[in-house]
């Protein structure tokens, strides 16, 4: 089964792991079968509108899925889903 | 409290005067004692990463350099605690931009000034809009 890991600020709504494994043929498919099993990650990976929210990064092992097919994404088996929050800021 | 290491305080400095006349930023690993803004940290290790904004005014991590440290982090029995960047014409204080795109509460946010000839180092606390500076003290290594 896939392994998803979860970034620090999203584990509190996953009862605190750093990692979980989710079923699922896409990427999306796996964070609504996560979603499911943790309400209070609604709204957190993808949006209301059903697109890859704009402040998380999520990779299939080491390729960014915004380069790929999105949310469509294939995942297999071993495959290793990574979320990471997209990290950025100023001096202005 | 955030305990810096000194390879990783130097590192930092480095990163950031290299990255002139652009922001520079990166990432830091370490442990830390819990989630909550009074909890203290020890950032052992610097993971220098591009700014893809390549801006003297905003930065964005690379998030393959992200992703790197994040495994590197983890393989060493580690986790990102944090996330260090500069200035280079204003404080060391988190800008507006700074605290409404800080994306994790349970992060030290490390800011770096090089307005004036030393630079200066400091770090903060953001948890939902809120800004608490943090002591930092170097580590003997």
């Amino acid at each position: 089964m896939p392994e998803v890991r979860i970034p620090t600020m999203l584990r509190p709504a996953v009862g605190g792991a750093a990692t979980v494994e989710a079923d699922g043929a896409t990427v999306g498919e796996i964070v609504g079968q996560l979603v499911a099993r943790y309400p209070d990650l609604a709204g957190q990976v993808v949006t209301e509108d059903g697109t890859l929210h704009r402040f998380v990064n999520v990779y299939v092992n080491d390729d960014d899925i915004r380069y790929l097919s999105k949310l469509d994404t294939k995942v297999g088996e071993g495959d290793t889903v990574s979320i990471l929050p997209a990290v950025a800021g100023g001096a202005v | 409290m955030l305990r810096l290491g000194r390879t990783a305080y130097a590192e930092i400095l480095a990163h950031c005067w290299a990255g002139l006349p652009l922001e520079a930023c990166g990432l830091l690993g370490g442990t830390t004692t819990g989630p909550a803004a009074t909890d203290d940290a020890d950032a052992t290790i610097c993971y220098p990463t591009a700014n893809l904004a390549e801006s003297a005014r905003v930065y964005t991590v690379d998030p393959k350099g992200h992703l790197r440290a994040d495994r590197d982090a983890e393989r060493r029995g580690l986790t990102l605690i944090g996330v260090f960047h500069s200035h280079t014409h204003t404080a060391a204080y988190p800008s507006p931009t700074d605290v409404a795109q800080a994306p994790d509460p349970t992060w030290h946010y490390v800011l770096v000034s090089l307005a004036d000839d030393a630079p200066v180092v400091r770090s903060y606390r953001i948890v939902e809009g809120n800004i608490a500076e943090e002591s930092v003290v170097l580590l003997s290594r």
